[in-house]
Protein backbone atom coordinates (compact mmCIF):
# COMPACT_ATOMS: atom_id res chain seq x y z
CA UNK A 1 0.00 0.00 0.00
CA UNK A 2 1.34 3.50 -1.09
CA UNK A 3 2.73 5.06 2.09
CA UNK A 4 -0.69 7.96 2.18
CA UNK A 5 -4.35 7.18 0.64
CA UNK A 6 -5.98 9.82 -0.71
CA UNK A 7 -9.75 9.78 -1.57
CA UNK A 8 -12.30 12.41 -2.79
CA UNK A 9 -15.37 11.72 -2.87
CA UNK A 10 -18.17 13.20 -4.99
CA UNK A 11 -21.80 13.06 -3.80
CA UNK A 12 -25.06 15.56 -3.68
CA UNK A 13 -26.00 16.70 -0.37
CA UNK A 14 -28.56 13.94 1.70
CA UNK A 15 -27.03 11.03 -0.07
CA UNK A 16 -24.72 10.09 3.16
CA UNK A 17 -21.10 10.59 1.41
CA UNK A 18 -19.93 12.92 4.28
CA UNK A 19 -21.05 9.95 6.66
CA UNK A 20 -19.58 7.74 4.41
CA UNK A 21 -15.85 9.09 4.09
CA UNK A 22 -16.16 9.54 8.34
CA UNK A 23 -17.43 5.74 8.83
CA UNK A 24 -14.24 4.62 6.24
CA UNK A 25 -11.67 6.92 8.44
CA UNK A 26 -12.55 5.20 11.86
CA UNK A 27 -12.56 1.78 9.94
CA UNK A 28 -8.82 2.54 8.88
CA UNK A 29 -7.78 3.68 12.45
CA UNK A 30 -6.93 -0.11 12.34
CA UNK A 31 -3.65 -1.30 12.22
CA UNK A 32 -1.88 2.33 14.10
CA UNK A 33 -2.95 4.58 10.71
CA UNK A 34 -3.43 7.63 10.89
CA UNK A 35 -6.43 9.33 9.11
CA UNK A 36 -8.50 12.29 8.09
CA UNK A 37 -12.28 12.79 7.29
CA UNK A 38 -13.84 16.36 6.10
CA UNK A 39 -16.50 17.61 3.62
CA UNK A 40 -15.67 21.07 2.21
CA UNK A 41 -18.59 22.71 3.37
CA UNK A 42 -20.69 25.64 1.85
CA UNK A 43 -24.44 26.38 1.63
CA UNK A 44 -25.56 22.78 2.56
CA UNK A 45 -28.83 21.74 0.54
CA UNK A 46 -29.87 18.56 -0.25
CA UNK A 47 -28.99 17.61 -3.65
CA UNK A 48 -26.42 20.00 -3.64
CA UNK A 49 -22.83 18.84 -4.92
CA UNK A 50 -20.53 18.49 -2.55
CA UNK A 51 -17.39 17.02 -2.28
CA UNK A 52 -15.04 15.24 1.09
CA UNK A 53 -11.85 13.72 1.95
CA UNK A 54 -10.20 11.39 3.62
CA UNK A 55 -6.34 11.03 4.00
CA UNK A 56 -4.78 7.69 5.64
CA UNK A 57 -1.27 7.51 6.00
CA UNK A 58 1.40 5.47 8.14
CA UNK A 59 2.90 8.49 9.06
CA UNK A 60 1.15 11.35 10.86
CA UNK A 61 -0.71 13.38 8.87
CA UNK A 62 -0.38 17.30 9.39
CA UNK A 63 -1.29 18.97 6.34
CA UNK A 64 -4.67 20.67 6.63
CA UNK A 65 -6.42 21.41 2.98
CA UNK A 66 -7.88 19.84 0.75
CA UNK A 67 -6.71 16.62 -2.13
CA UNK A 68 -5.87 18.05 -4.79
CA UNK A 69 -4.36 14.74 -6.56
CA UNK A 70 -6.49 12.15 -5.15
CA UNK A 71 -5.59 8.30 -5.65
CA UNK A 72 -9.37 7.40 -5.30
CA UNK A 73 -12.28 9.43 -6.70
CA UNK A 74 -15.57 7.72 -5.13
CA UNK A 75 -18.82 9.08 -7.20
CA UNK A 76 -21.98 8.73 -5.44
CA UNK A 77 -24.18 9.98 -7.72
CA UNK A 78 -23.07 9.17 -11.56
CA UNK A 79 -25.10 12.80 -12.70
CA UNK A 80 -22.17 14.64 -11.49
CA UNK A 81 -20.79 12.75 -14.11
CA UNK A 82 -22.46 15.75 -16.71
CA UNK A 83 -21.60 18.44 -13.96
CA UNK A 84 -18.33 18.62 -13.05
CA UNK A 85 -14.73 17.08 -14.06
CA UNK A 86 -14.56 14.21 -11.58
CA UNK A 87 -11.66 13.55 -12.82
CA UNK A 88 -9.74 16.67 -12.48
CA UNK A 89 -6.48 16.73 -10.91
CA UNK A 90 -6.48 12.71 -10.22
CA UNK A 91 -3.37 10.80 -9.97
CA UNK A 92 -2.24 8.99 -13.13
CA UNK A 93 -2.75 5.32 -11.41
CA UNK A 94 -6.03 6.81 -9.41
CA UNK A 95 -8.88 4.73 -9.19
CA UNK A 96 -12.61 5.63 -9.78
CA UNK A 97 -15.46 4.12 -8.43
CA UNK A 98 -18.75 5.00 -9.76
CA UNK A 99 -22.45 4.58 -8.70
CA UNK A 100 -24.16 3.82 -11.92
CA UNK A 101 -25.91 1.02 -13.41
CA UNK A 102 -23.57 1.59 -16.58
CA UNK A 103 -20.50 -0.93 -17.88
CA UNK A 104 -17.26 0.64 -16.52
CA UNK A 105 -15.93 0.60 -20.24
CA UNK A 106 -18.71 3.19 -20.97
CA UNK A 107 -18.01 5.22 -18.17
CA UNK A 108 -14.48 4.85 -18.88
CA UNK A 109 -14.77 6.66 -22.40
CA UNK A 110 -17.27 9.43 -21.09
CA UNK A 111 -14.91 10.27 -18.24
CA UNK A 112 -11.87 10.66 -20.75
CA UNK A 113 -9.66 8.64 -18.38
CA UNK A 114 -6.02 7.24 -18.22
CA UNK A 115 -4.77 3.45 -19.45
CA UNK A 116 -3.18 3.67 -16.48
CA UNK A 117 -6.23 4.67 -14.59
CA UNK A 118 -8.89 2.62 -13.24
CA UNK A 119 -12.64 2.51 -13.40
CA UNK A 120 -14.54 0.57 -11.27
CA UNK A 121 -18.45 0.26 -11.38
CA UNK A 122 -21.35 -0.42 -8.80
CA UNK A 123 -24.94 -0.13 -9.13
CA UNK A 124 -25.01 1.22 -5.08
CA UNK A 125 -28.76 3.23 -5.77
CA UNK A 126 -30.07 0.04 -6.68
CA UNK A 127 -28.36 -2.05 -4.24
CA UNK A 128 -29.43 0.29 -1.58
CA UNK A 129 -33.19 0.30 -2.29
CA UNK A 130 -33.18 -3.44 -2.67
CA UNK A 131 -31.25 -3.65 0.74
CA UNK A 132 -31.95 -0.30 3.25
CA UNK A 133 -35.26 -0.04 1.66
CA UNK A 134 -34.48 3.58 -0.24
CA UNK A 135 -31.45 5.41 -2.40
CA UNK A 136 -28.97 5.80 0.26
CA UNK A 137 -26.14 4.50 -1.48
CA UNK A 138 -23.28 5.87 0.58
CA UNK A 139 -23.02 1.76 2.71
CA UNK A 140 -23.06 -0.04 -0.68
CA UNK A 141 -20.42 3.14 -2.14
CA UNK A 142 -17.99 1.52 1.28
CA UNK A 143 -17.74 -1.83 0.22
CA UNK A 144 -17.24 -1.21 -3.06
CA UNK A 145 -14.29 1.34 -2.80
CA UNK A 146 -12.86 -1.15 -0.10
CA UNK A 147 -13.10 -3.74 -2.88
CA UNK A 148 -11.49 -1.50 -5.52
CA UNK A 149 -8.54 -0.20 -3.04
CA UNK A 150 -8.20 -3.12 -0.38
CA UNK A 151 -7.64 0.02 2.50
CA UNK A 152 -8.75 -2.16 5.32
CA UNK A 153 -10.21 -5.48 6.38
CA UNK A 154 -13.62 -6.00 5.50
CA UNK A 155 -14.72 -7.59 8.51
CA UNK A 156 -13.08 -4.32 10.19
CA UNK A 157 -15.24 -1.89 8.35
CA UNK A 158 -18.50 -3.95 8.61
CA UNK A 159 -17.90 -3.42 12.35
CA UNK A 160 -17.59 0.19 11.91
CA UNK A 161 -20.53 0.33 10.07
CA UNK A 162 -22.53 -1.23 12.59
CA UNK A 163 -21.31 0.88 14.97
CA UNK A 164 -21.76 4.18 13.50
CA UNK A 165 -25.35 2.59 12.55
CA UNK A 166 -25.77 1.63 15.38
CA UNK A 167 -26.25 4.57 18.00
CA UNK A 168 -28.97 6.48 15.41
CA UNK A 169 -30.48 3.32 13.44
CA UNK A 170 -33.36 0.03 14.58
CA UNK A 171 -31.51 -3.46 13.85
CA UNK A 172 -33.32 -3.47 10.89
CA UNK A 173 -31.74 -0.44 8.91
CA UNK A 174 -28.48 -1.83 10.22
CA UNK A 175 -28.62 -5.08 8.93
CA UNK A 176 -29.95 -3.34 5.37
CA UNK A 177 -26.63 -1.59 5.40
CA UNK A 178 -24.36 -3.96 6.31
CA UNK A 179 -26.03 -6.20 3.37
CA UNK A 180 -25.07 -3.03 1.02
CA UNK A 181 -21.45 -3.09 2.21
CA UNK A 182 -21.16 -6.63 1.40
CA UNK A 183 -22.81 -6.35 -2.09
CA UNK A 184 -21.05 -3.16 -2.84
CA UNK A 185 -18.40 -4.98 -1.93
CA UNK A 186 -19.06 -8.16 -4.29
CA UNK A 187 -20.98 -6.77 -7.58
CA UNK A 188 -18.47 -3.70 -8.23
CA UNK A 189 -16.64 -4.29 -11.39
CA UNK A 190 -13.83 -3.29 -13.27
CA UNK A 191 -13.26 -2.30 -16.83
CA UNK B 1 5.95 8.84 30.14
CA UNK B 2 3.69 7.87 32.36
CA UNK B 3 1.33 5.28 32.86
CA UNK B 4 -1.31 6.18 30.65
CA UNK B 5 -2.72 3.64 28.70
CA UNK B 6 -4.85 5.77 25.80
CA UNK B 7 -6.75 4.59 23.03
CA UNK B 8 -6.59 6.10 19.32
CA UNK B 9 -9.44 7.25 18.11
CA UNK B 10 -11.29 9.34 15.01
CA UNK B 11 -13.07 12.53 16.01
CA UNK B 12 -14.37 15.97 15.47
CA UNK B 13 -11.95 18.76 16.94
CA UNK B 14 -15.32 20.04 18.48
CA UNK B 15 -16.21 16.41 19.73
CA UNK B 16 -11.81 16.61 21.03
CA UNK B 17 -13.38 19.67 22.89
CA UNK B 18 -16.33 18.07 24.12
CA UNK B 19 -14.92 15.20 25.49
CA UNK B 20 -12.28 17.35 27.65
CA UNK B 21 -14.56 19.50 28.79
CA UNK B 22 -16.92 16.25 30.17
CA UNK B 23 -13.85 15.09 31.74
CA UNK B 24 -13.14 18.32 33.33
CA UNK B 25 -17.01 18.08 34.46
CA UNK B 26 -17.53 22.30 35.00
CA UNK B 27 -19.57 23.25 37.85
CA UNK B 28 -21.85 25.64 34.60
CA UNK B 29 -21.54 26.01 31.55
CA UNK B 30 -23.98 28.93 30.07
CA UNK B 31 -23.63 29.14 26.50
CA UNK B 32 -25.00 30.44 23.33
CA UNK B 33 -24.09 27.89 19.91
CA UNK B 34 -22.84 29.46 17.19
CA UNK B 35 -21.35 27.59 14.57
CA UNK B 36 -18.72 26.43 14.08
CA UNK B 37 -18.27 25.52 17.55
CA UNK B 38 -21.82 24.48 17.83
CA UNK B 39 -20.83 21.04 17.94
CA UNK B 40 -19.11 21.32 21.02
CA UNK B 41 -22.24 22.35 22.88
CA UNK B 42 -23.99 19.64 20.71
CA UNK B 43 -21.72 17.07 22.59
CA UNK B 44 -21.36 18.11 25.58
CA UNK B 45 -25.36 18.77 26.42
CA UNK B 46 -25.75 15.44 25.13
CA UNK B 47 -23.26 14.45 28.24
CA UNK B 48 -25.46 16.51 30.51
CA UNK B 49 -28.47 14.74 29.36
CA UNK B 50 -27.10 11.25 29.43
CA UNK B 51 -26.01 12.23 33.19
CA UNK B 52 -22.02 11.64 32.63
CA UNK B 53 -21.35 15.47 33.55
CA UNK B 54 -22.79 17.28 36.99
CA UNK B 55 -22.77 20.34 35.14
CA UNK B 56 -25.76 23.27 35.13
CA UNK B 57 -25.59 24.13 31.23
CA UNK B 58 -27.32 28.14 31.19
CA UNK B 59 -29.24 28.30 27.77
CA UNK B 60 -29.23 32.06 27.57
CA UNK B 61 -30.60 34.26 24.82
CA UNK B 62 -27.36 35.68 23.69
CA UNK B 63 -23.19 35.63 23.84
CA UNK B 64 -23.86 38.88 25.84
CA UNK B 65 -25.61 36.69 28.58
CA UNK B 66 -23.09 33.83 28.09
CA UNK B 67 -20.67 35.44 29.32
CA UNK B 68 -22.22 37.23 32.28
CA UNK B 69 -24.20 33.99 33.86
CA UNK B 70 -20.29 32.76 33.24
CA UNK B 71 -18.75 35.68 35.30
CA UNK B 72 -21.85 35.50 38.28
CA UNK B 73 -21.18 31.07 38.33
CA UNK B 74 -17.64 31.86 37.97
CA UNK B 75 -17.83 34.48 41.13
CA UNK B 76 -20.02 32.20 43.17
CA UNK B 77 -17.55 30.38 43.40
CA UNK B 78 -17.93 27.41 40.34
CA UNK B 79 -15.89 26.11 37.72
CA UNK B 80 -17.03 27.46 34.83
CA UNK B 81 -16.92 26.87 30.84
CA UNK B 82 -18.81 28.16 27.59
CA UNK B 83 -17.63 27.91 23.90
CA UNK B 84 -18.38 30.34 21.12
CA UNK B 85 -17.07 31.79 18.05
CA UNK B 86 -16.96 35.29 15.54
CA UNK B 87 -19.78 37.47 16.15
CA UNK B 88 -20.44 35.36 19.70
CA UNK B 89 -17.03 36.49 20.81
CA UNK B 90 -17.84 39.92 19.31
CA UNK B 91 -20.92 40.41 21.65
CA UNK B 92 -19.12 38.72 24.70
CA UNK B 93 -16.19 41.45 24.01
CA UNK B 94 -17.90 43.89 27.05
CA UNK B 95 -18.21 41.18 29.44
CA UNK B 96 -14.59 39.55 28.29
CA UNK B 97 -13.24 42.34 30.08
CA UNK B 98 -15.49 42.09 33.52
CA UNK B 99 -14.38 38.74 33.38
CA UNK B 100 -10.58 39.22 33.61
CA UNK B 101 -11.04 42.35 36.01
CA UNK B 102 -12.77 40.15 38.09
CA UNK B 103 -9.52 37.40 37.94
CA UNK B 104 -12.28 34.73 37.16
CA UNK B 105 -10.68 31.36 35.53
CA UNK B 106 -13.66 30.43 33.54
CA UNK B 107 -12.60 28.60 30.39
CA UNK B 108 -13.73 29.20 26.71
CA UNK B 109 -13.28 27.34 24.13
CA UNK B 110 -13.07 29.52 21.19
CA UNK B 111 -13.49 27.91 17.58
CA UNK B 112 -11.94 30.48 15.62
CA UNK B 113 -14.42 31.96 12.82
CA UNK B 114 -14.32 35.18 10.80
CA UNK B 115 -16.23 38.24 11.09
CA UNK B 116 -18.69 39.30 9.21
CA UNK B 117 -19.59 41.34 7.00
CA UNK B 118 -19.24 40.30 4.32
CA UNK B 119 -21.12 37.49 6.58
CA UNK B 120 -18.61 34.41 6.56
CA UNK B 121 -18.99 31.41 8.71
CA UNK B 122 -15.36 29.73 7.74
CA UNK B 123 -12.40 29.59 9.85
CA UNK B 124 -10.08 32.63 10.22
CA UNK B 125 -8.34 34.79 13.63
CA UNK B 126 -10.14 37.59 12.91
CA UNK B 127 -12.41 36.96 16.67
CA UNK B 128 -9.55 35.76 18.62
CA UNK B 129 -7.45 38.36 17.55
CA UNK B 130 -10.28 40.88 18.54
CA UNK B 131 -9.84 39.85 22.21
CA UNK B 132 -5.97 40.08 22.30
CA UNK B 133 -6.07 43.13 24.90
CA UNK B 134 -9.15 41.57 26.95
CA UNK B 135 -6.45 39.73 29.41
CA UNK B 136 -7.21 36.66 28.79
CA UNK B 137 -5.14 33.77 28.89
CA UNK B 138 -4.89 32.72 24.66
CA UNK B 139 -4.00 29.49 23.59
CA UNK B 140 -3.53 28.29 19.79
CA UNK B 141 -3.71 24.73 18.56
CA UNK B 142 -2.42 22.93 15.44
CA UNK B 143 -4.74 20.02 15.25
CA UNK B 144 -7.58 18.47 17.53
CA UNK B 145 -4.96 16.73 19.41
CA UNK B 146 -3.79 19.85 20.30
CA UNK B 147 -6.81 21.29 21.07
CA UNK B 148 -7.59 18.39 23.83
CA UNK B 149 -4.99 19.11 25.44
CA UNK B 150 -4.87 22.61 25.91
CA UNK B 151 -8.39 22.38 27.24
CA UNK B 152 -7.30 20.36 29.75
CA UNK B 153 -4.25 22.14 30.94
CA UNK B 154 -6.13 25.61 31.04
CA UNK B 155 -8.04 25.06 34.20
CA UNK B 156 -4.44 24.23 35.71
CA UNK B 157 -3.16 27.56 34.36
CA UNK B 158 -6.09 30.04 34.89
CA UNK B 159 -7.35 28.74 38.54
CA UNK B 160 -3.31 29.41 39.46
CA UNK B 161 -2.83 31.50 42.64
CA UNK B 162 -0.57 33.50 40.53
CA UNK B 163 -2.97 33.77 37.79
CA UNK B 164 -6.76 33.88 38.22
CA UNK B 165 -7.18 34.97 34.91
CA UNK B 166 -9.77 33.49 32.44
CA UNK B 167 -8.46 31.71 29.52
CA UNK B 168 -8.88 30.98 25.49
CA UNK B 169 -8.39 27.68 23.75
CA UNK B 170 -8.39 28.28 19.96
CA UNK B 171 -8.78 25.94 17.17
CA UNK B 172 -9.75 26.76 13.56
CA UNK B 173 -13.06 26.85 12.54
CA UNK B 174 -13.98 23.54 10.46
CA UNK B 175 -10.47 22.84 9.22
CA UNK B 176 -10.29 21.30 12.77
CA UNK B 177 -13.43 21.76 14.58
CA UNK B 178 -14.94 19.93 11.60
CA UNK B 179 -12.59 17.37 10.26
CA UNK B 180 -11.65 13.79 11.39
CA UNK B 181 -8.50 13.11 12.34
CA UNK B 182 -6.82 10.23 14.79
CA UNK B 183 -5.72 11.53 18.03
CA UNK B 184 -6.35 9.72 21.61
CA UNK B 185 -7.63 10.96 24.83
CA UNK B 186 -6.40 10.72 28.62
CA UNK B 187 -8.17 8.56 30.97
CA UNK B 188 -10.79 10.21 32.81
CA UNK B 189 -9.50 9.26 35.93
CA UNK B 190 -5.63 10.40 34.70
CA UNK B 191 -7.42 14.05 33.95
CA UNK B 192 -9.37 14.31 37.01
CA UNK B 193 -6.52 13.57 39.30
CA UNK B 194 -4.16 15.98 36.87
CA UNK B 195 -7.01 18.89 36.40
CA UNK B 196 -7.88 18.06 40.73
CA UNK B 197 -10.93 20.24 42.89
CA UNK B 198 -11.37 23.88 42.27
CA UNK B 199 -10.92 26.02 45.55
CA UNK B 200 -12.23 29.23 44.55
CA UNK B 201 -10.40 32.25 46.48
CA UNK B 202 -13.22 34.34 48.02
CA UNK B 203 -16.29 33.09 46.30
CA UNK B 204 -19.73 35.10 46.36
CA UNK B 205 -21.62 32.04 47.99
CA UNK B 206 -19.31 31.65 51.30
CA UNK B 207 -21.92 33.34 53.16
CA UNK B 208 -20.11 33.67 56.20
CA UNK B 209 -17.54 35.74 54.54
CA UNK B 210 -19.62 38.30 52.90
CA UNK B 211 -18.04 40.25 50.09
CA UNK B 212 -18.73 42.08 47.38
CA UNK B 213 -17.66 42.25 43.37
CA UNK B 214 -17.55 44.87 40.93
CA UNK B 215 -17.23 47.97 43.38
CA UNK B 216 -16.48 51.48 41.94
CA UNK B 217 -12.59 52.19 41.38
CA UNK B 218 -12.53 55.46 40.34
CA UNK B 219 -8.47 57.16 39.56
CA UNK B 220 -7.12 56.65 42.84
CA UNK B 221 -6.87 52.43 42.46
CA UNK B 222 -7.77 51.46 39.07
CA UNK B 223 -4.07 51.82 37.53
CA UNK B 224 -3.24 49.50 40.32
CA UNK B 225 -5.69 46.89 39.40
CA UNK B 226 -4.84 47.47 35.52
CA UNK B 227 -0.89 46.44 36.67
CA UNK B 228 -1.86 43.61 39.02
CA UNK B 229 -3.92 41.96 35.90
CA UNK B 230 -0.30 42.77 33.72
CA UNK B 231 1.59 41.08 36.23
CA UNK B 232 -0.54 38.01 36.42
CA UNK B 233 -0.40 37.36 33.25
CA UNK B 234 3.35 37.30 33.52
CA UNK B 235 3.24 35.26 36.00
CA UNK B 236 1.20 33.12 33.83
CA UNK B 237 4.05 32.29 31.53
CA UNK B 238 5.81 30.20 34.14
CA UNK B 239 2.52 28.69 34.96
CA UNK B 240 2.11 27.45 31.76
CA UNK B 241 5.37 26.00 31.46
CA UNK B 242 5.09 24.04 34.67
CA UNK B 243 1.87 22.63 33.81
CA UNK B 244 2.85 21.45 30.60
CA UNK B 245 6.42 19.87 31.95
CA UNK B 246 3.98 18.03 33.96
CA UNK B 247 1.74 16.96 31.45
CA UNK B 248 4.16 16.09 29.31
CA UNK B 249 5.37 13.94 32.12
CA UNK B 250 2.54 12.22 32.68
CA UNK B 251 1.04 11.95 29.20
CA UNK B 252 3.93 12.16 26.77
CA UNK B 253 2.70 15.11 24.84
CA UNK B 254 4.67 17.99 24.82
CA UNK B 255 4.26 21.61 24.97
CA UNK B 256 6.11 24.75 24.74
CA UNK B 257 5.03 28.71 25.12
CA UNK B 258 5.80 28.24 21.15
CA UNK B 259 6.80 24.88 18.88
CA UNK B 260 10.14 25.08 17.12
CA UNK B 261 10.05 23.02 14.29
CA UNK B 262 13.56 22.51 12.75
CA UNK B 263 14.16 25.97 14.23
CA UNK B 264 17.54 25.73 15.39
CA UNK B 265 19.77 26.20 12.50
CA UNK B 266 16.80 27.70 10.49
CA UNK B 267 17.89 30.98 8.51
CA UNK B 268 14.31 30.77 6.26
CA UNK B 269 11.57 30.53 8.88
CA UNK B 270 8.06 30.82 8.75
CA UNK B 271 5.71 31.46 11.30
CA UNK B 272 2.12 31.21 11.57
CA UNK B 273 -0.52 29.84 14.44
CA UNK B 274 -2.98 26.59 14.19
CA UNK B 275 -3.35 24.23 11.47
CA UNK B 276 -1.80 26.13 8.79
CA UNK B 277 1.43 25.00 10.86
CA UNK B 278 1.22 21.45 10.25
CA UNK B 279 0.74 22.13 6.69
CA UNK B 280 4.02 23.98 6.64
CA UNK B 281 5.64 21.54 8.25
CA UNK B 282 4.63 19.37 5.80
CA UNK B 283 6.67 21.69 3.36
CA UNK B 284 9.57 22.53 5.44
CA UNK B 285 10.52 19.23 5.20
CA UNK B 286 10.40 19.10 1.78
CA UNK B 287 12.66 21.93 1.92
CA UNK B 288 15.12 20.33 3.78
CA UNK B 289 15.65 17.52 1.76
CA UNK B 290 16.12 20.22 -1.08
CA UNK B 291 19.29 21.40 1.45
CA UNK B 292 17.77 24.75 1.99
CA UNK B 293 17.39 25.42 5.80
CA UNK B 294 13.69 26.00 6.60
CA UNK B 295 12.11 26.19 9.75
CA UNK B 296 8.58 27.17 11.24
CA UNK B 297 7.64 28.98 14.41
CA UNK B 298 4.47 28.14 16.02
CA UNK B 299 3.15 30.29 18.80
CA UNK B 300 1.15 28.29 20.95
CA UNK B 301 0.64 31.10 24.00
CA UNK B 302 -0.52 34.75 22.29
CA UNK B 303 -1.32 35.96 25.70
CA UNK B 304 1.23 36.48 27.41
CA UNK B 305 3.32 36.54 24.63
CA UNK B 306 6.81 35.26 24.97
CA UNK B 307 8.76 37.85 23.46
CA UNK B 308 12.15 37.10 24.90
CA UNK B 309 12.27 33.38 23.99
CA UNK B 310 11.22 34.08 20.48
CA UNK B 311 13.29 37.03 20.17
CA UNK B 312 16.40 33.98 21.05
CA UNK B 313 14.97 31.78 18.44
CA UNK B 314 14.28 34.00 15.69
CA UNK B 315 17.70 35.96 16.04
CA UNK B 316 19.95 33.64 14.12
CA UNK B 317 17.18 33.69 10.78
CA UNK B 318 18.03 35.22 7.69
CA UNK B 319 14.64 36.00 7.09
CA UNK B 320 11.45 35.44 8.56
CA UNK B 321 7.94 35.65 7.25
CA UNK B 322 5.05 35.91 9.69
CA UNK B 323 1.60 34.63 7.89
CA UNK B 324 -1.05 36.13 9.80
CA UNK B 325 -4.98 34.98 9.28
CA UNK B 326 -6.34 37.99 10.30
CA UNK B 327 -5.65 41.76 9.87
CA UNK B 328 -5.37 44.81 11.45
CA UNK B 329 -6.52 47.01 8.49
CA UNK B 330 -4.34 49.95 7.99
CA UNK B 331 -1.55 48.29 9.85
CA UNK B 332 0.56 44.73 10.04
CA UNK B 333 -1.06 41.90 10.64
CA UNK B 334 -1.77 41.22 14.90
CA UNK B 335 1.03 37.99 14.66
CA UNK B 336 3.55 40.16 12.96
CA UNK B 337 3.42 43.03 15.25
CA UNK B 338 4.33 40.71 17.80
CA UNK B 339 7.02 38.85 16.23
CA UNK B 340 8.27 42.42 15.40
CA UNK B 341 8.38 43.51 19.04
CA UNK B 342 10.18 39.88 20.27
CA UNK B 343 13.00 40.26 17.07
CA UNK B 344 13.51 44.05 17.97
CA UNK B 345 16.15 43.75 20.67
CA UNK B 346 18.45 41.88 18.21
CA UNK B 347 19.85 42.93 14.98
CA UNK B 348 17.48 39.86 13.70
CA UNK B 349 16.33 38.96 10.71
CA UNK B 350 14.70 40.82 7.44
CA UNK B 351 10.51 40.28 8.37
CA UNK B 352 7.74 40.55 6.36
CA UNK B 353 4.28 39.97 6.71
CA UNK B 354 2.02 37.78 4.59
CA UNK B 355 -2.05 37.86 5.44
CA UNK B 356 -3.67 34.60 4.33
CA UNK B 357 -6.89 32.68 4.74
CA UNK B 358 -9.08 34.81 5.33
CA UNK B 359 -12.83 33.47 5.51
CA UNK B 360 -11.58 29.87 5.38
CA UNK B 361 -9.51 30.67 1.79
CA UNK B 362 -7.25 27.52 1.84
CA UNK B 363 -3.64 27.50 2.44
CA UNK B 364 -2.35 25.27 -0.09
CA UNK B 365 1.29 23.29 -0.18
CA UNK B 366 2.39 25.13 -3.12
CA UNK B 367 1.34 28.48 -1.40
CA UNK B 368 3.39 27.76 1.41
CA UNK B 369 5.91 26.95 -0.96
CA UNK B 370 5.66 30.54 -2.28
CA UNK B 371 6.56 31.67 0.56
CA UNK B 372 9.62 29.69 1.24
CA UNK B 373 11.05 30.80 -1.89
CA UNK B 374 9.97 34.30 -1.12
CA UNK B 375 11.56 34.15 2.28
CA UNK B 376 14.75 32.31 0.36
CA UNK B 377 15.16 35.62 -1.68
CA UNK B 378 14.44 37.50 1.20
CA UNK B 379 17.34 36.21 2.68
CA UNK B 380 19.69 36.42 0.17
CA UNK B 381 18.98 39.93 -1.03
CA UNK B 382 18.68 41.14 2.46
CA UNK B 383 15.47 43.17 1.35
CA UNK B 384 11.66 42.17 0.85
CA UNK B 385 10.28 43.84 -1.69
CA UNK B 386 6.71 44.51 0.50
CA UNK B 387 6.64 44.37 4.20
CA UNK B 388 3.02 43.83 4.16
CA UNK B 389 0.95 41.74 1.18
CA UNK B 390 -2.26 39.26 1.15
CA UNK B 391 -1.18 36.02 -0.35
CA UNK B 392 -3.96 33.47 -2.67
CA UNK B 393 -5.93 36.78 -3.23
CA UNK B 394 -7.77 37.90 -6.75
CA UNK B 395 -6.42 41.50 -8.12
Amino acid sequence: MAEMIEIRWHGRGGQGTVTAAKVLADACLSGGRNVQAFPEYGPERAGAPLRAYNRVSEKILRMHCPVLNPGVVAVVDATLLDAINVAEGAKDDAVFIINTGKDPKDVRLKLKVKPTQKVFTVDASKIAVETIGRNMPNSCMLGAVNRATGIVGMDVLLDDVKGSFGKKFAQKIIDGNLAAVKRGYEEVKEG
Amino acid sequence: MGATTTKIVAVTGNQAVAEALRQLNPDVMPAYPITPSTGIMESFTKFVSDGKVDTETILVESEHSAMSACIGASAAGGRVATATSAQGLALMWEMLHIASGYRLPILMALVNRALSAPLNIHGDHSDGMGMRDCSWIQLFSENAQEAYDNTIMAYRIAEHKDVRLPIAVNMDGFIISHSIESMTFIPDAEVKKFVGDYIAIDPLLDIDHPKSIGALVLPDYYMEHKRAQHEAMLNAKKVISDVSAEFARLFGRTYDLFESYRLEDAEVVLVALNSAAGTIKDEVDRYREKGVKAGLLKPRVFRPFPYEEVGAALKNAKAVCVMDRADSYGGYGPLFMEIASAVQPHRGPVLFNKVYGLGGRDLMPLDVDQLIDETIEVAKTGKAKMIKEYITVRN
